[in-house]
Protein backbone atom coordinates (compact mmCIF):
# COMPACT_ATOMS: atom_id res chain seq x y z
CA UNK A 1 0.00 0.00 0.00
CA UNK A 2 1.14 3.89 -0.43
CA UNK A 3 -0.31 6.90 0.81
CA UNK A 4 -1.67 9.58 -1.81
CA UNK A 5 -3.56 12.28 -0.99
CA UNK A 6 -4.72 10.96 2.56
CA UNK A 7 -5.71 7.57 0.70
CA UNK A 8 -3.97 4.62 1.40
CA UNK A 9 -4.09 2.80 -2.05
CA UNK A 10 -2.63 -0.29 -3.26
CA UNK A 11 0.56 -0.20 -5.41
CA UNK A 12 0.16 -2.92 -7.05
CA UNK A 13 -2.20 -5.98 -6.86
CA UNK A 14 -1.11 -9.83 -7.14
CA UNK A 15 0.01 -9.67 -10.57
CA UNK A 16 1.93 -7.19 -10.14
CA UNK A 17 3.26 -3.37 -11.73
CA UNK A 18 4.79 -4.43 -14.70
CA UNK A 19 2.21 -7.17 -15.47
CA UNK A 20 -0.38 -4.81 -15.26
CA UNK A 21 1.09 -1.96 -17.08
CA UNK A 22 1.74 -4.37 -20.26
CA UNK A 23 -1.88 -5.76 -19.91
CA UNK A 24 -3.38 -2.55 -20.01
CA UNK A 25 -1.08 -1.66 -22.90
CA UNK A 26 -2.35 -5.22 -24.76
CA UNK A 27 -5.42 -5.54 -23.59
CA UNK A 28 -7.34 -3.63 -20.55
CA UNK A 29 -6.77 -2.23 -17.51
CA UNK A 30 -9.30 -0.91 -14.32
CA UNK A 31 -8.04 1.42 -12.43
CA UNK A 32 -10.10 2.78 -8.92
CA UNK A 33 -9.37 6.82 -9.35
CA UNK A 34 -12.13 7.33 -6.72
CA UNK A 35 -9.62 9.76 -4.74
CA UNK A 36 -9.91 12.29 -7.63
CA UNK A 37 -12.40 15.57 -6.94
CA UNK A 38 -16.00 16.20 -8.88
CA UNK A 39 -17.32 19.60 -8.60
CA UNK A 40 -19.99 20.73 -10.43
CA UNK A 41 -20.47 24.75 -11.51
CA UNK A 42 -24.33 25.16 -12.76
CA UNK A 43 -25.91 28.77 -13.53
CA UNK A 44 -26.34 31.44 -15.09
CA UNK A 45 -22.71 32.87 -15.05
CA UNK A 46 -21.06 29.24 -15.01
CA UNK A 47 -19.52 29.62 -18.14
CA UNK A 48 -17.88 33.24 -16.76
CA UNK A 49 -16.58 31.79 -13.94
CA UNK A 50 -14.92 29.18 -15.48
CA UNK A 51 -13.55 32.25 -17.60
CA UNK A 52 -12.22 33.68 -14.96
CA UNK A 53 -10.47 31.25 -12.90
CA UNK A 54 -9.16 28.77 -16.23
CA UNK A 55 -7.58 29.87 -19.49
CA UNK A 56 -10.12 29.35 -22.09
CA UNK A 57 -13.10 29.77 -23.85
CA UNK A 58 -15.64 28.06 -21.10
CA UNK A 59 -18.81 30.41 -23.08
CA UNK A 60 -17.71 28.66 -26.59
CA UNK A 61 -16.77 25.43 -25.62
CA UNK A 62 -19.29 22.47 -27.10
CA UNK A 63 -21.72 20.48 -25.27
CA UNK A 64 -20.13 17.39 -24.16
CA UNK A 65 -16.46 17.96 -25.03
CA UNK A 66 -14.40 17.73 -22.22
CA UNK A 67 -11.34 20.41 -22.37
CA UNK A 68 -7.59 19.91 -20.13
CA UNK A 69 -7.11 23.74 -18.41
CA UNK A 70 -5.49 24.51 -15.40
CA UNK A 71 -6.37 26.74 -12.41
CA UNK A 72 -3.58 29.59 -12.13
CA UNK A 73 -2.42 31.80 -9.78
CA UNK A 74 -1.69 35.37 -10.25
CA UNK A 75 2.05 34.82 -10.96
CA UNK A 76 0.76 31.91 -13.60
CA UNK A 77 2.26 29.46 -11.60
CA UNK A 78 -0.22 26.27 -11.84
CA UNK A 79 -2.99 25.51 -8.76
CA UNK A 80 -4.28 22.50 -10.36
CA UNK A 81 -4.65 20.74 -13.76
CA UNK A 82 -7.82 19.47 -14.52
CA UNK A 83 -10.21 18.56 -16.45
CA UNK A 84 -13.72 20.34 -17.75
CA UNK A 85 -17.17 19.23 -19.33
CA UNK A 86 -19.52 20.64 -20.67
CA UNK A 87 -22.33 18.81 -19.51
CA UNK A 88 -25.43 21.74 -20.65
CA UNK A 89 -25.21 24.98 -21.83
CA UNK A 90 -25.42 26.39 -17.67
CA UNK A 91 -23.61 23.01 -16.40
CA UNK A 92 -19.99 22.09 -16.10
CA UNK A 93 -18.07 19.39 -13.81
CA UNK A 94 -14.42 20.12 -13.33
CA UNK A 95 -12.59 16.61 -12.36
CA UNK A 96 -9.34 17.95 -10.18
CA UNK A 97 -6.13 16.05 -8.35
CA UNK A 98 -7.27 14.57 -4.75
CA UNK A 99 -3.69 16.39 -3.28
CA UNK A 100 -5.34 19.64 -4.78
CA UNK A 101 -9.15 19.23 -3.65
CA UNK A 102 -9.18 21.60 -0.58
CA UNK A 103 -7.21 24.44 -2.03
CA UNK A 104 -9.33 23.83 -5.17
CA UNK A 105 -12.83 24.21 -4.05
CA UNK A 106 -11.74 27.27 -1.64
CA UNK A 107 -10.40 29.23 -5.00
CA UNK A 108 -13.81 28.08 -6.54
CA UNK A 109 -15.68 28.94 -3.48
CA UNK A 110 -13.45 32.35 -3.52
CA UNK A 111 -13.96 33.61 -6.37
CA UNK A 112 -17.44 32.34 -7.20
CA UNK A 113 -19.05 34.79 -4.42
CA UNK A 114 -19.57 37.61 -7.25
CA UNK A 115 -20.78 34.73 -9.86
CA UNK A 116 -24.84 34.04 -10.54
CA UNK A 117 -23.50 29.78 -10.25
CA UNK A 118 -23.96 27.08 -7.40
CA UNK A 119 -20.59 25.03 -6.72
CA UNK A 120 -21.10 21.34 -5.48
CA UNK A 121 -18.60 18.52 -4.78
CA UNK A 122 -19.86 15.09 -5.67
CA UNK A 123 -18.44 12.38 -3.64
CA UNK A 124 -18.94 9.31 -5.94
CA UNK A 125 -16.81 6.70 -7.62
CA UNK A 126 -14.53 6.87 -10.27
CA UNK A 127 -13.11 4.02 -12.33
CA UNK A 128 -10.47 4.33 -15.48
CA UNK A 129 -10.98 1.26 -17.76
CA UNK A 130 -7.99 2.22 -20.20
CA UNK A 131 -6.52 -0.15 -22.93
CA UNK A 132 -7.36 -1.00 -26.60
CA UNK A 133 -9.98 -3.57 -25.36
CA UNK A 134 -12.04 -0.50 -23.10
CA UNK A 135 -14.31 0.09 -25.80
CA UNK A 136 -15.41 -3.59 -26.67
CA UNK A 137 -15.49 -3.89 -22.73
CA UNK A 138 -17.62 -1.71 -22.15
CA UNK A 139 -19.87 -2.34 -24.81
CA UNK A 140 -20.30 -5.74 -23.86
CA UNK A 141 -21.57 -4.20 -20.39
CA UNK A 142 -24.37 -2.15 -21.78
CA UNK A 143 -22.84 1.05 -22.40
CA UNK A 144 -22.77 2.41 -26.28
CA UNK A 145 -19.27 3.81 -26.27
CA UNK A 146 -18.34 3.78 -30.04
CA UNK A 147 -19.57 6.52 -31.04
CA UNK A 148 -17.82 8.51 -27.87
CA UNK A 149 -14.97 10.40 -28.99
CA UNK A 150 -11.35 11.28 -27.29
CA UNK A 151 -12.40 14.11 -24.66
CA UNK A 152 -15.77 13.97 -24.91
CA UNK A 153 -18.26 13.45 -21.58
CA UNK A 154 -21.63 12.21 -21.65
CA UNK A 155 -24.18 11.32 -18.42
CA UNK A 156 -25.23 7.79 -19.65
CA UNK A 157 -27.62 7.52 -16.41
CA UNK A 158 -28.44 9.88 -13.08
CA UNK A 159 -25.87 10.13 -11.52
CA UNK A 160 -23.33 8.78 -13.62
CA UNK A 161 -20.41 10.61 -16.05
CA UNK A 162 -18.38 9.06 -18.84
CA UNK A 163 -15.82 10.48 -21.16
CA UNK A 164 -13.24 9.29 -23.12
CA UNK A 165 -10.21 10.12 -21.62
CA UNK A 166 -7.35 9.06 -19.69
CA UNK A 167 -3.99 8.93 -17.66
CA UNK A 168 -2.29 6.44 -19.91
CA UNK A 169 -1.85 7.04 -23.71
CA UNK A 170 -4.31 4.12 -24.50
CA UNK A 171 -7.50 4.54 -25.56
CA UNK A 172 -9.75 4.39 -22.67
CA UNK A 173 -13.05 6.05 -20.56
CA UNK A 174 -13.68 7.34 -17.14
CA UNK A 175 -16.56 6.74 -15.44
CA UNK A 176 -17.95 7.90 -12.39
CA UNK A 177 -21.12 6.67 -10.57
CA UNK A 178 -22.79 6.80 -7.29
CA UNK A 179 -20.47 5.53 -4.59
CA UNK A 180 -23.14 2.60 -3.64
CA UNK A 181 -23.15 1.06 -7.31
CA UNK A 182 -19.29 1.30 -7.41
CA UNK A 183 -17.87 -2.17 -6.17
CA UNK A 184 -20.57 -4.19 -8.17
CA UNK A 185 -19.76 -2.47 -11.13
CA UNK A 186 -15.99 -2.88 -10.89
CA UNK A 187 -16.67 -6.59 -10.07
CA UNK A 188 -18.54 -6.77 -13.45
CA UNK A 189 -15.96 -5.23 -15.30
CA UNK A 190 -12.85 -7.36 -13.77
CA UNK A 191 -15.22 -10.62 -14.18
CA UNK A 192 -14.57 -10.03 -18.06
CA UNK A 193 -11.19 -11.72 -19.04
CA UNK A 194 -9.75 -8.54 -20.72
CA UNK A 195 -9.65 -6.68 -17.68
CA UNK A 196 -6.91 -6.81 -14.74
CA UNK A 197 -7.26 -4.62 -12.16
CA UNK A 198 -4.17 -1.78 -11.64
CA UNK A 199 -2.18 -0.01 -8.85
CA UNK A 200 -0.94 3.16 -8.44
CA UNK A 201 2.69 1.80 -9.33
CA UNK A 202 1.45 1.11 -13.39
CA UNK A 203 -0.92 4.19 -13.19
CA UNK A 204 2.67 6.61 -12.75
CA UNK A 205 4.68 4.50 -15.57
CA UNK A 206 1.99 4.48 -18.01
CA UNK A 207 1.16 8.09 -17.29
CA UNK A 208 5.04 8.63 -17.68
CA UNK A 209 5.62 6.70 -20.58
CA UNK A 210 2.78 8.85 -21.91
CA UNK A 211 4.54 11.93 -21.38
CA UNK A 212 1.18 13.45 -18.87
CA UNK A 213 2.54 15.59 -15.75
CA UNK A 214 1.84 14.72 -12.75
CA UNK A 215 0.48 17.19 -10.42
CA UNK A 216 3.41 17.68 -6.80
CA UNK A 217 6.33 16.48 -9.43
CA UNK A 218 6.26 17.86 -12.80
CA UNK A 219 3.26 21.01 -12.06
CA UNK A 220 3.59 22.81 -9.06
CA UNK A 221 2.34 26.38 -8.32
CA UNK A 222 5.52 27.69 -8.82
CA UNK A 223 5.36 26.23 -12.73
CA UNK A 224 4.04 27.88 -15.24
CA UNK A 225 2.37 26.28 -17.88
CA UNK A 226 5.04 27.89 -20.61
CA UNK A 227 7.21 25.85 -18.98
CA UNK A 228 5.57 22.60 -18.10
CA UNK A 229 5.55 22.05 -21.78
CA UNK A 230 1.40 23.08 -21.49
CA UNK A 231 1.05 26.15 -23.17
CA UNK A 232 -0.82 24.11 -26.33
CA UNK A 233 -3.51 23.83 -23.29
CA UNK A 234 -4.12 28.22 -23.40
CA UNK A 235 -5.77 29.62 -26.96
CA UNK A 236 -3.05 31.30 -28.62
CA UNK A 237 -5.44 34.72 -28.25
CA UNK A 238 -5.91 34.24 -24.10
CA UNK A 239 -1.95 33.99 -24.35
CA UNK A 240 -1.00 37.61 -24.99
CA UNK A 241 -4.13 38.79 -23.15
CA UNK A 242 -6.68 37.88 -21.07
CA UNK A 243 -9.03 38.45 -18.42
CA UNK A 244 -8.22 35.13 -16.32
CA UNK A 245 -6.24 34.98 -12.84
CA UNK A 246 -3.10 34.73 -13.97
CA UNK A 247 -3.60 36.42 -17.30
CA UNK A 248 -0.97 39.30 -17.09
CA UNK A 249 1.68 37.30 -15.26
CA UNK A 250 1.13 34.80 -18.18
CA UNK A 251 1.25 37.42 -21.01
CA UNK A 252 4.70 38.96 -19.70
CA UNK A 253 6.54 35.71 -18.87
CA UNK A 254 5.69 34.68 -22.46
CA UNK A 255 7.08 37.62 -23.50
CA UNK A 256 10.28 37.99 -21.61
CA UNK A 257 10.66 34.13 -22.74
CA UNK A 258 11.16 30.66 -19.93
CA UNK A 259 14.02 30.50 -18.03
CA UNK A 260 13.05 26.53 -18.06
CA UNK A 261 11.68 23.89 -20.16
CA UNK A 262 10.44 20.45 -19.72
CA UNK A 263 12.15 17.55 -21.44
CA UNK A 264 12.00 13.99 -21.95
CA UNK A 265 15.28 12.00 -20.85
CA UNK A 266 15.86 8.39 -21.12
CA UNK A 267 18.92 7.42 -18.89
CA UNK A 268 21.88 5.49 -20.21
CA UNK A 269 22.24 1.69 -18.92
CA UNK A 270 19.51 0.04 -16.60
CA UNK A 271 19.52 2.49 -13.53
CA UNK A 272 16.12 3.85 -13.50
CA UNK A 273 17.11 7.76 -12.57
CA UNK A 274 14.13 9.03 -9.99
CA UNK A 275 11.91 12.31 -9.35
CA UNK A 276 14.56 14.32 -7.00
CA UNK A 277 17.94 13.53 -8.77
CA UNK A 278 19.77 16.71 -9.98
CA UNK A 279 20.65 17.24 -13.76
CA UNK A 280 23.75 18.46 -14.15
CA UNK A 281 25.61 19.82 -17.61
CA UNK A 282 29.20 18.78 -18.70
CA UNK A 283 30.50 20.91 -16.26
CA UNK A 284 29.12 19.27 -13.48
CA UNK A 285 27.20 22.73 -12.86
CA UNK A 286 23.46 21.95 -11.77
CA UNK A 287 21.26 23.01 -14.43
CA UNK A 288 17.87 21.25 -13.33
CA UNK A 289 15.97 18.07 -12.08
CA UNK A 290 14.29 15.22 -12.50
CA UNK A 291 10.23 15.49 -11.92
CA UNK A 292 9.16 12.35 -12.38
CA UNK A 293 11.61 9.02 -13.26
CA UNK A 294 11.30 5.68 -12.89
CA UNK A 295 11.16 2.51 -15.07
CA UNK A 296 9.12 2.09 -18.28
CA UNK A 297 7.91 -1.28 -18.96
CA UNK A 298 7.04 -0.53 -22.82
CA UNK A 299 10.11 0.69 -23.69
CA UNK A 300 12.14 -1.48 -21.21
CA UNK A 301 14.69 1.33 -20.02
CA UNK A 302 14.47 4.00 -17.93
CA UNK A 303 12.42 7.00 -18.54
CA UNK A 304 12.32 10.64 -16.89
CA UNK A 305 10.92 14.11 -17.05
CA UNK A 306 12.76 16.90 -16.27
CA UNK A 307 12.78 20.25 -15.63
CA UNK A 308 15.93 22.22 -16.88
CA UNK A 309 17.52 25.49 -17.46
CA UNK A 310 16.77 26.52 -21.56
CA UNK A 311 20.42 27.61 -21.56
CA UNK A 312 21.47 24.28 -21.11
CA UNK A 313 18.74 22.37 -23.37
CA UNK A 314 21.36 21.93 -26.37
CA UNK A 315 24.13 20.62 -24.06
CA UNK A 316 24.75 17.14 -22.68
CA UNK A 317 22.80 16.38 -19.74
CA UNK A 318 23.78 14.16 -16.81
CA UNK A 319 21.54 13.05 -13.70
CA UNK A 320 23.38 12.49 -10.21
CA UNK A 321 22.22 9.48 -8.71
CA UNK A 322 23.81 8.77 -5.05
CA UNK A 323 27.13 10.61 -6.51
CA UNK A 324 27.10 8.46 -9.88
CA UNK A 325 26.55 10.58 -13.39
CA UNK A 326 24.31 9.00 -15.27
CA UNK A 327 24.34 10.33 -18.76
CA UNK A 328 20.79 11.00 -20.14
CA UNK A 329 19.73 11.08 -23.58
CA UNK A 330 16.69 13.74 -24.24
CA UNK A 331 13.96 12.70 -25.71
CA UNK A 332 10.50 13.22 -27.71
CA UNK A 333 7.57 13.44 -25.77
CA UNK A 334 5.78 11.07 -25.54
CA UNK A 335 8.17 8.09 -25.11
CA UNK A 336 4.97 5.55 -26.22
CA UNK A 337 2.87 7.00 -28.73
CA UNK A 338 -0.60 8.33 -27.99
CA UNK A 339 -3.41 5.74 -28.80
CA UNK A 340 -6.21 8.23 -28.71
CA UNK A 341 -9.65 7.81 -30.60
CA UNK A 342 -10.01 10.90 -32.53
CA UNK B 1 27.69 -26.89 6.16
CA UNK B 2 26.14 -23.63 6.36
CA UNK B 3 23.66 -21.60 8.45
CA UNK B 4 21.07 -19.17 7.46
CA UNK B 5 20.40 -16.09 9.51
CA UNK B 6 17.77 -13.56 8.81
CA UNK B 7 17.63 -10.19 9.95
CA UNK B 8 14.56 -8.16 10.88
CA UNK B 9 15.21 -6.05 7.52
CA UNK B 10 14.78 -8.86 5.67
CA UNK B 11 18.21 -10.05 4.51
CA UNK B 12 19.55 -13.37 4.47
CA UNK B 13 22.97 -14.94 5.02
CA UNK B 14 24.24 -17.87 3.96
CA UNK B 15 27.52 -18.49 6.15
CA UNK B 16 30.18 -20.89 5.26
CA UNK B 17 33.13 -20.85 7.49
CA UNK B 18 33.66 -17.17 7.25
CA UNK B 19 32.10 -16.42 4.39
CA UNK B 20 28.36 -15.46 4.05
CA UNK B 21 26.34 -15.26 0.68
CA UNK B 22 23.33 -12.17 1.16
CA UNK B 23 20.25 -11.50 -0.20
CA UNK B 24 16.62 -10.31 0.43
CA UNK B 25 13.68 -12.92 1.51
CA UNK B 26 11.25 -13.81 -0.46
CA UNK B 27 9.14 -11.88 1.74
CA UNK B 28 11.07 -8.66 1.09
CA UNK B 29 10.58 -9.35 -3.17
CA UNK B 30 6.75 -9.92 -3.26
CA UNK B 31 6.75 -6.26 -0.86
CA UNK B 32 8.98 -4.57 -3.17
CA UNK B 33 7.42 -6.28 -6.23
CA UNK B 34 9.04 -6.58 -10.14
CA UNK B 35 12.75 -5.56 -9.80
CA UNK B 36 14.24 -3.21 -12.40
CA UNK B 37 17.34 -2.63 -11.31
CA UNK B 38 20.06 -3.88 -8.39
CA UNK B 39 22.62 -1.52 -7.84
CA UNK B 40 25.39 -3.76 -6.43
CA UNK B 41 28.55 -2.86 -4.18
CA UNK B 42 32.46 -2.52 -5.53
CA UNK B 43 34.13 -5.68 -4.78
CA UNK B 44 36.60 -5.44 -2.62
CA UNK B 45 34.59 -2.47 -0.20
CA UNK B 46 34.74 -2.33 3.33
CA UNK B 47 31.08 -2.40 4.90
CA UNK B 48 29.93 -1.70 8.29
CA UNK B 49 26.70 -4.05 9.41
CA UNK B 50 23.56 -1.29 8.72
CA UNK B 51 24.78 0.29 5.69
CA UNK B 52 23.18 0.99 2.93
CA UNK B 53 24.94 -1.07 0.60
CA UNK B 54 22.92 -2.17 -2.19
CA UNK B 55 19.96 -0.62 -3.62
CA UNK B 56 16.98 -2.64 -5.44
CA UNK B 57 15.33 -0.72 -7.55
CA UNK B 58 11.32 -1.57 -8.82
CA UNK B 59 9.38 0.33 -11.42
CA UNK B 60 8.07 2.20 -8.92
CA UNK B 61 10.56 2.91 -6.27
CA UNK B 62 13.90 2.41 -4.78
CA UNK B 63 15.10 0.50 -1.64
CA UNK B 64 17.87 0.56 0.36
CA UNK B 65 19.48 -2.87 1.67
CA UNK B 66 21.43 -2.77 4.70
CA UNK B 67 24.25 -4.87 5.18
CA UNK B 68 23.41 -7.18 7.66
CA UNK B 69 27.21 -7.91 8.67
CA UNK B 70 30.29 -6.36 8.59
CA UNK B 71 33.07 -7.06 6.02
CA UNK B 72 34.66 -7.12 2.62
CA UNK B 73 32.75 -7.58 0.05
CA UNK B 74 33.97 -10.68 -1.86
CA UNK B 75 32.11 -11.02 -5.28
CA UNK B 76 28.39 -9.78 -6.16
CA UNK B 77 25.99 -11.53 -8.55
CA UNK B 78 26.45 -10.27 -11.98
CA UNK B 79 23.65 -12.34 -13.41
CA UNK B 80 21.55 -9.15 -12.10
CA UNK B 81 23.17 -6.83 -14.19
CA UNK B 82 21.29 -8.44 -17.34
CA UNK B 83 18.42 -9.98 -15.05
CA UNK B 84 17.32 -8.08 -11.77
CA UNK B 85 14.12 -10.10 -12.09
CA UNK B 86 16.12 -12.80 -10.47
CA UNK B 87 15.70 -11.66 -7.21
CA UNK B 88 11.92 -12.18 -7.35
CA UNK B 89 12.05 -15.19 -9.03
CA UNK B 90 14.64 -16.67 -6.65
CA UNK B 91 15.61 -14.58 -3.69
CA UNK B 92 17.10 -16.85 -1.80
CA UNK B 93 19.09 -18.64 -4.33
CA UNK B 94 19.84 -17.77 -7.48
CA UNK B 95 18.84 -13.93 -6.27
CA UNK B 96 21.50 -13.76 -4.44
CA UNK B 97 23.05 -10.41 -4.21
CA UNK B 98 27.06 -10.23 -2.80
CA UNK B 99 29.75 -12.38 -1.11
CA UNK B 100 31.28 -10.80 1.70
CA UNK B 101 34.04 -12.25 4.17
CA UNK B 102 32.59 -11.40 7.73
CA UNK B 103 34.75 -8.81 10.19
CA UNK B 104 33.03 -9.49 13.17
CA UNK B 105 31.69 -12.67 13.24
CA UNK B 106 29.95 -12.35 16.71
CA UNK B 107 27.13 -9.99 14.63
CA UNK B 108 25.92 -12.98 13.90
CA UNK B 109 24.68 -14.01 17.38
CA UNK B 110 22.07 -11.36 16.98
CA UNK B 111 20.82 -12.18 13.82
CA UNK B 112 17.44 -14.60 13.60
CA UNK B 113 16.82 -18.39 12.77
CA UNK B 114 14.38 -18.95 10.05
CA UNK B 115 11.80 -20.14 13.05
CA UNK B 116 12.23 -16.66 14.30
CA UNK B 117 11.76 -14.90 11.33
CA UNK B 118 9.19 -16.90 10.10
CA UNK B 119 7.24 -15.80 13.35
CA UNK B 120 7.99 -11.81 12.64
CA UNK B 121 6.75 -11.86 9.19
CA UNK B 122 3.56 -13.72 9.65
Amino acid sequence: MGAFAGYDMPLFYPLGVMKEHLHTRASAGLFDISHMVHVEIAGSQAAALIERLCPYAASDQELNSSRYTFFLNDQAGIIDDLIITRLADLRYLIVANAGCAEKDVAHIKANAASFDVSVTVIPRGFLALQGPEAEAVLSSHGFFVAEIDFMTGVEPKPGWFLSRSGYTGEDGFEIAMPELDCESFARALLSDERVVLVGLGARDSLRLEAGLSLYGQDLSDSITPHEAGLIWAVPKELRTGGSFIGAEALSEKIAAGRMRMRVGLVPEGRMPVRAGALLLDESGAEIGAVTSGGYGPSIESGVALGLISVLAAEGLIFADVRGKKIPMQRAKLPFVPHQYKR
Amino acid sequence: MSTTYYTDEHEWLRVDGDIATVGITNYAQEQLGDLVFVDLPTVGANVEQGDDVVVVESVKAASDVYAPASGEVLEVNEALANEPALVNSDAEAAGWLYKMKLSKPAELDKLLDLASYTAQIS
